[in-house]
């Protein structure tokens, strides 16, 4: 009935693809939106990169702009209102921005599928799940439909759904919470993908069935070397299954880390801040730290640093320079392999 | 002396104690029992045997009943002046539906509640309104918990338009301002909409309109589970500095553990309609002895990756059955690595286990399990 | 509690007045309350359909109420030897003659002037009449629920399926006297299921939240929930169904009259009823009510879109 494991391990990260570099890449990323207010600067320069078999966790409250960020990749942005004034996607060095709405159908799905938060509204409520999961197979593959049905019963076998065969022909809405996240999984399996955005996957499950779902997720990606992106605002589900972690925070990337290490030693008073603020199970302690103040209005995002008013260390320099994503180093200058932080006082907040 | 129905093995336990039921023949009786100061640590409300069991029907001008869902299926607990009792639980579970019968805006199926020694499903009119006044309730999510049409100002102020007894006319902007101080918020934003603030500024304003009519007991169902990780800090430790301040009993819903942690003196775990178990937070986090509590603990995601690794996980298989077709016999059976031909045909109650009974532990708390053992999952091994 | 969470909140109420009066813009003005309604009305202003039909609207108002302003010419009175069937002298702007003459020998201009009060009238008292009937019986469908809901929708099913024009036919058939309070009444009679069933359909969605279910927790009595709480909350919808069903009314008390069913008097559609026979020799006399009713209609259809934009936050 029940799996009792002494010690789950963490899959090392691995150099995945390192001889035809990263699966993706995002360089220099600006979106924007704009509405009656004026300009919502929603996404302001992301870089980050995915190689074949590693998890990037992209960690933010609402309104960092983690998801802006997943859907212009995915290029399932509204625009207008979006528009997105500079950067490139590369997908295996093609940039994904300037190919034709053709070539970018092409990959969407076949390359890079999405999961997302609300299965129940991800699905159509009157279709069987047989059906649509079948559908993925018939349009890209030409299968017919007894093959396209055969492959949907072994995909459901896969994603480790009960009686597979016997609940093929049942609807959407028949399934529970986490049954149908797993559809969603098995449907951006379905063409092998080698990349899935996973954008908030477990956030609207029961934590016994979030772990189920997430453990899911990372033996698939172990199973089939796929780039996995994370997208959520959860600390903990993070600290489970990535390899390093981007934190964002009003459309920037404010630090980013192997996992372990983030967790040990932030580098910048953001994520220490998030840390800090989060009860602990395993402790009772009197007060809880909090960051105080609001998260910024993407409409009037403060100048220089946009943590500054929030930030216990902000000196003048905050409010006027907006800091790079720089190299962290350690006290004697080695470098820290993965880490950055764009905090003018990263020294002082790693080390001191 | 109330009669505790089916419930009377549990009366010589902690968490529940005999109810002192006050007989009111009269409304103003009754009114002054509700106005009565409780000392600290006595308790304030008491609930017995409650349930809830929402009808299924089926046809459309003559509808006929065919089922039930048991939405909270006899629950008891008490509530102790002063303190914050975390209900915790899956969605499903019924956490919610419990506050709504304790707010009165529901309908008990069975069971009682007493507040002060009254029965409150029982009362109507002066001495309903009086309860009313005394239990407040903070809601999960601040976009939809505040009338979008009424200025902020509106919203703290009316309940002093519908208990007009509590602020005179004259004194009643004051009084919205120094709320509005209370919970952090610039008085000056009396005017303002609620459109034009933060989920994190909702949810202060309201607490504010829940503090307006000096309650007793505060109700609060998810009330950070809506909001950024970096604002939930801020409101929980409002929330704690208003208990202080205020003298507030907190009824603490959530399903996030590890604030209920945080903020709760005892902790209850339901499961399917049923308390699991209930004791302190140090008897349930660190001695939990019913199998789904070690379960719900051992899956709560740790922001610490080698705390993590070190620790021993149990992961369940399958689904929270339908409440509307439980299981037979104990409810988490489907589900527990633990279960037995016993579990299917005997319910267990919720008592002290008998392997537990007169030992000096922090393990010998209520727990309703048939085969209860202690089991250390929060900390490493 | 220790000291620190004092100071803790006191920065919170700093930091909170500096996140909505941003401190990287100290110039900015403070923000000013802004109601749901006053959003609305912004965005109305904003709106050229709104500017076009409001110009309209005020126009037809106007005239509905100031007929005298327009014309000198009694709209009753004809002088059938002089003017039989007089052409239009489209020169003579705004004069008695600039429309032509029907075939009494009345001034087509002031007779299309004076129909307009028939029309508004019609037009407004039935939206006002079936917006209350509609509204009252959509808002205790919905708050009540369980049985009222039951009898209160399906006797709103019975005089939706009924035939809107026919069965008004039918009821001003009966009257001899067609006033205008009559016109409305039969108008009204028929006409108030949409607005009951958008009303209900409102009312359920809004006695769910949150917000209600806070004012009953404190012991709010029926009608403070229902009036101070759904009401305004369920107004949107039915303005823009309103507005939009005001053209509808005037068109429909048109054709009462086109057949012969509508009012006694002046009114566009006896006009056009009356043109309709000598078309192929004095168009004019069907042309211009027609033109005015076709711009009446079109601008009360523009508002109630105008209204709607500004009103459905999901089209913003």
């Amino acid at each position: 009935m029940t799996i009792i494991e002494d010690s789950v391990p963490v899959p090392a990260p691995r150099k995945g693809g390192a001889d035809d570099g990263p699966l993706l890449e995002v360089r220099d990323l600006h979106v924007e939106f704009h509405t009656r207010e004026g300009v919502a600067k929603a996404v302001n320069g992301v870089n980050y990169s995915v190689s074949a078999g590693e998890t990037l966790a992209v960690l933010g409250e609402s309104g960092s702009g983690k998801s802006v960020t997943a859907q212009a990749i995915m290029g399932i942005l509204d625009m207008p209102p979006a528009r997105i004034p500079q950067g490139e996607i590369l997908f295996r060095g093609q940039d994904m921005l300037k190919m034709s709405g053709e070539e970018r159908r092409k990959i969407r799905g076949q390359k890079i599928a999405m999961i997302f938060q609300d299965a129940l509204s991800s699905l159509n409520p009157v279709l069987s799940v047989g059906y649509q999961l079948g559908e993925m197979f018939r349009v890209h593959q030409g299968l017919s439909k007894k093959e396209a049905k055969a492959k949907a019963i072994e995909l459901m076998d896969r994603v480790k759904i009960p009686a597979a065969a016997a609940r093929v022909n049942d609807y959407p809405h028949q399934f529970s919470g986490g049954m149908r996240q797993r559809i969603m999984i098995a449907m951006a399996l379905a063409l092998e993908p080698d990349l899935i955005i996973a954008d908030e996957p477990t956030t609207a499950l029961d934590v016994t069935v979030q772990a189920q779902v997430m453990d899911l997720l990372a033996d698939l990606q172990r199973e089939y070397n796929m780039g996995l992106i994370l997208i959520t605002h959860d600390l903990g589900v993070v600290a489970d299954v990535a390899d390093k972690i981007a934190v964002m925070y009003a459309g920037r990337i404010v630090e980013r880390a192997p996992v372990h290490e983030l967790y040990k030693r932030p580098a910048h008073p953001y994520t220490r801040g998030l840390l800090d603020s989060i009860p602990r199970l395993d402790q009772k302690g009197q007060e809880l730290y909090a960051i105080k103040g609001l998260p910024p209005n993407l409409l009037r995002i403060p100048t220089g640093c946009a943590f500054n008013p929030r930030c216990p260390k902000a000196q003048d320099i905050c409010r006027t320079d907006v800091p790079a994503l720089l190299p962290v180093s350690e006290q004697d200058g080695t470098e820290l392999v993965g880490r950055g932080s764009a905090c003018h006082f990263w020294k002082e907040t790693i080390h001191g | 002396m109330a009669e505790l129905s089916k419930n009377d093995e549990q009366e010589a336990t902690p968490n529940v104690s005999d109810v002192e039921v006050v007989d009111a023949h009269s409304e103003t009786e009754a009114v002054a029992a509700i106005e009565a100061p409780v000392d600290r640590g006595e308790p304030i409300l008491q609930v017995r045997n409650l349930k809830k069991h929402f009808p299924l029907t089926q046809g459309i001008l003559f509808k006929r009943q065919i089922g039930a869902v048991k939405a909270v299926d006899g629950i008891s607990f008490d509530l102790h002046q002063g303190e914050t009792l975390g209900i915790v639980g899956e969605s499903g579970c019924g956490k919610s539906t419990v506050a709504k019968l304790l707010m009165n805006l529901e309908r008990a199926t069975a069971g009682e509640i007493f507040y002060k020694g009254q029965d409150i499903t029982k009362l109507s009119g002066r001495a309903l309104k009086a309860v009313r006044r005394n239990i407040q309730m903070v809601f999960q999510d601040p976009y939809t918990s505040l009338n979008p049409r009424m200025t902020v100002g509106d919203i703290i102020g009316e309940p002093f338009d519908i208990h007009p007894e509590v602020a005179p006319k004259g004194d009643r902007r004051r009084k919205v301002q120094e709320l509005l101080d209370v919970v952090g918020l610039n008085p000056e934003y009396i005017n303002r909409y609620p459109h034009q603030f933060s989920g994190g500024q909702r949810q202060r304003i309201g607490i504010a309109r829940g503090l307006a009519l000096n309650p007793e007991i505060i109700i609060c169902d998810e009330p950070v589970s809506a909001l950024d990780v970096s604002v939930q800090a801020q409101v929980i430790n409002l929330m704690e500095r208003l208990q202080d301040e205020f003298n507030l009993s907190y009824l603490f819903i959530a399903h996030d553990l590890s604030i209920v942690r945080h903020i709760s003196d005892r902790v209850g775990v339901m499961y399917l309609g049923k308390m699991a178990e209930i004791g302190s937070d140090e008897q349930i986090y660190d001695h939990p002895t019913h199998p789904y509590t070690q379960a719900l603990l051992s899956a709560v995601p740790v922001p610490d990756p080698e705390a993590r690794e070190h620790r021993e996980r149990i992961i369940l298989t399958g689904d929270v059955p339908s409440p509307a077709n439980p299981p037979s016999g104990c409810s988490f059976r489907t589900r527990c690595w633990k279960a037995q031909d016993k579990c299917s045909v005997e319910t267990p109650l919720l008592a002290v286990p008998e392997v537990f009974m007169g030992v000096d532990s922090p393990a010998a708390h209520e727990s309703a399990c048939h085969f209860a053992e202690e089991k250390n999952v929060v900390h490493a091994a | 509690m220790p000291d620190v969470t004092k100071t803790d909140v006191q920065t919170a109420v700093a930091t909170d007045g500096g996140a909505t009066t941003p401190v990287a813009a100290p110039a900015a003005k403070p923000e000013k309350s802004r109601s749901l309604w006053g959003d609305a009305w912004n965005d109305l202003r904003h709106s050229w359909i709104f500017g076009v039909s409001a110009v309209l609207i005020l126009l037809l108002l106007t005239i509905t109420f100031f007929p005298g302003l327009f014309t000198d010419t009694d709209p009753i009175k004809g002088d059938l030897a002089k003017h039989f069937l007089q052409k239009p002298k489209l020169g003579h702007v705004f004069s008695a003659d600039w429309l032509g003459y029907d075939q009494q020998g009345r001034s087509v201009y002031a007779r299309t002037i004076y129909g307009t009060r028939a029309s508004v009238a019609v037009g407004f008292g039935t939206t006002l009449a079936v917006t209350v009937v509609g509204g009252l019986m959509g808002m205790i469908a919905g708050y009540f629920g369980g049985i009222v809901d039951s009898i209160l929708s399906r006797l709103t099913d019975v005089f939706f399926g009924i035939p809107f024009l026919l069965a008004t036919m039918v009821v001003l058939t009966s009257f001899p006297d067609r006033t205008t309070w009559v016109v409305i009444g039969a108008l009204a009679a028929f006409g108030w299921t949409q607005i009951a069933r958008v009303m209900r359909g409102a009312v359920i969605t809004t006695k769910q939240a949150d917000y209600v279910h806070a004012a009953k927790a404190l012991g709010a009595s029926t009608p403070r929930i229902m009036f101070r709480h759904i009401l305004p909350n369920t107004l949107a919808p039915v303005i823009v169904v309103s507005t939009i069903s005001l053209g509808v009314y005037i068109s429909a008390e048109a054709t009462l009259s086109f057949l012969g069913l509508g009012l006694n008097g002046v009114s566009w559609g006896n006009d056009i009823s009356d043109g309709g026979n000598q078309i192929r020799v004095a168009q004019w006399i069907m042309l211009y009510p027609s033109i005015m009713l076709s711009i009446t209609v079109l601008a009360f259809i523009m508002l109630g879109e105008a209204v709607r934009n500004a009103l459905d936050p999901k089209l913003r």
